[in-house]
């Protein structure tokens, strides 16, 4: 049956289903607090089954940014006031030049990068610790871990990701880095808090004795429609569906990402050519519509990128 | 917003002094000591950038001092909840630890905080503007575009100050919030002052509580401003939190300078400062 408030076609990248809401609520920018930089693409090390953008080693819907990409964004970034960066991909630590990019962008303001920790080797453990320490403005990073075993983690993220991540943990530990563990929860118990609270023990073990912790819903899209399930055609927004004062605070109100060929509301969409807004910042500026499946996830859980 | 007077000079004065603090959080003692270092510092003239009251004792025992000593006071997001008698103080945490903690503090303000003072906390003005030797000076509690933001020192980068100065038409902004004090100046002369809270130490591992003094230079049309640590008796005040049965994690950090709650919206170095 035909609806007149959706939109079905197929992703051309990859050939999945994709719907659109036709009636979507327009959500405008306040202002560019967050830039959000794709600094790897979608080039990872690993290939997690529950990635929303399909990540992994062969994956090049999305290049690496270079060093100058990075260097022209942020030099833009700076006319418009931005607050506070973010790194990822992939996995930012697969660049070449990662210790330029977090460089620059730590003169211009706070960092947190999102990395899955493997390629934290002790040398770039003692420069991250080094820069942490001497660095202006806040670096942090976010070291994503799904179980606290190797076999819930690893039925997620790949065989032996469990005891390479909690490796690159315990060296970040070492050096004076206390990252944020990041962890999806692929496994609805995951949620509960007492599932939250043994999780939290469980990273104090790690050498993390002030343990910062970020749970994540799953998003229904890339990989994790084989893992589990992709949405389904009412779960959209439309017209008038947003809660009162919702607005402010969906992070997309105030965040833009960036990848190798332009940009996109947020590092979620970045897969769905319809949602890219352009070539440059400017067109970032415009207001978006939330008319993609993932809108419906922040929608109704609440969930933000931002650490 | 309140658009003070600028205040006046005697011609033969050369300076002026204004004395700014934030985050009494029911600290009523600290508040004393606090009025009474501006006054020996000779501040002409006191401001409070707003939360009255939070994880202390007795809340009520704040509002005659703010009274009898004419500060001139804003509203913070716990006097906008307090005031119009809301479910929670809109603090702007995210981890549900810090929530909890803020809750029971939120629930024990609103039930020991008589209907008058209430009243008058829903009608204090949202910001003070005023200029002092000819820079605008904007006074906010979390930042000038939210009440409950929160502006740490090393997550403000300079481009983020420059926007906000050029938003806000202002040449200083004071802000408080985040209980942690710090200021910068850009190179364009523009300053940002956190002057933290008077209500809790700075997760500093030290009892002292901070607060801002403004002083006008009227031959040089030039503003400073110096954070100070002011001591008071914290003993007593634990005394009285534990009589009031507050928990232990709202008493230790008075005790020993080290925070117990709102530990997850620290940014990773304030966090790193701090021994929890």
């Amino acid at each position: 049956m035909s609806r007149p408030d959706i939109k079905r076609s197929l992703n051309v990248l990859d050939s999945s289903p994709v719907v659109k809401s036709l009636d979507a609520p327009e959500l405008r920018l306040k202002a560019l607090d967050t830039l959000w930089l794709q600094v790897t693409g979608t080039l990872c090390n690993i290939a997690c089954l529950h990635c929303f953008i399909s990540c992994g080693p062969k994956n090049h819907q999305h290049e690496m940014l270079t060093v100058e990409q990075v260097h022209n964004t942020l030099a833009e970034a700076k006319k418009q006031g931005v607050r506070e960066y973010y790194f990822t991909g992939g996995e930012p630590f697969l660049h070449p030049d990662i210790r330029e990019l977090i460089t620059m962008t730590l003169e211009q303001g706070p960092l947190s990068i999102l990395t899955n920790g493997i390629l934290i080797d002790e040398e770039m453990a003692v420069w991250l610790g080094e820069t942490f320490q001497t660095a202006r403005y806040s670096l942090d990073l976010r070291v994503s871990l799904d179980g606290s075993t190797p076999e819930d983690n690893d039925k997620v993220r790949g065989k032996g990701t469990f005891k390479r991540i909690i490796a690159g943990i315990e060296r970040l530990a070492r050096h004076g880095i206390n990252p944020v563990i990041t962890v999806t929860e692929v496994r609805p118990e995951m949620g509960h808090p007492r599932a939250r609270a043994a999780f939290m023990e469980f990273v104090r073990t790690l050498g993390l004795d002030k343990p910062r912790l970020k749970f994540l819903t799953p998003f229904l899209i890339g990989r994790e429609v084989r893992r589990t399930r992709g949405y389904t055609e009412v779960e959209l927004l439309h017209e008038g569906d947003l809660f009162p004062g919702e607005e402010q605070k969906l992070q997309c109100s105030s965040c833009r990402m960036v990848t190798d060929d332009g940009i996109y509301p947020c590092p979620l969409l970045i897969n769905i050519p319809e949602a890219k807004m352009g070539e440059t910042m400017a067109d970032g500026l415009k207001p978006i519509q939330l008319a993609w499946q993932p809108c419906y996830t922040c929608h109704i859980f609440g969930v933000t990128c931002r650490t | 917003m309140i658009n003070a007077e600028t205040p006046s000079c005697d011609s033969q004065q050369l300076d002026y002094t204004i004395a700014v603090f934030g985050g009494c959080y029911n600290n009523y003692l600290a508040l004393e000591a606090t009025i009474e270092d501006a006054r020996r510092h000779n501040a002409q003239a006191i401001y409070c950038l707003g939360d009255m009251g939070g994880f202390g004792p007795h809340p009520d025992r704040i509002f005659p001092l703010l009274w009898e000593n004419k500060i001139i006071c804003m509203q913070g997001n716990y006097d906008h909840s307090i005031g119009n008698r809301l479910a929670d103080c809109a603090c702007g945490y995210t981890d549900p630890r810090d929530n909890y903690y803020a809750q029971i503090s939120y629930d024990y303000t609103l039930a020991h905080t008589a209907d008058r003072y209430k009243d008058w906390l829903s009608e204090l003005p949202p910001a003070i503007q005023l200029t002092l030797a000819n820079k605008r000076v904007l006074m906010s509690h979390g930042s000038p575009r939210r009440v409950n933001e929160f502006l740490w020192e090393t997550t403000t980068p300079d481009p983020f100050l420059t926007r906000m100065f050029s938003d806000y038409n202002a040449d200083i902004i004071l802000c408080t919030h985040t209980g942690i004090h710090w200021q910068r100046t850009l190179e364009d002369g523009r300053s940002l002052v956190n002057v933290g809270a008077i209500g809790r130490p700075p997760n500093d591992g030290q009892t002292t509580v901070w607060y801002a003094l403004l002083t006008v230079h009227t031959s040089q049309e030039q503003l400073d401003c110096e954070l100070l640590p002011v001591r008071y008796d914290h003993e007593r005040l634990a005394y009285e939190m534990r009589q009031e049965a507050l928990p232990e994690e709202f008493v230790a950090p008075i005790l020993t300078g080290w925070w117990t709650t709102c530990l997850e919206i620290l940014p990773a170095k304030e966090r790193a400062r701090g021994r929890f």
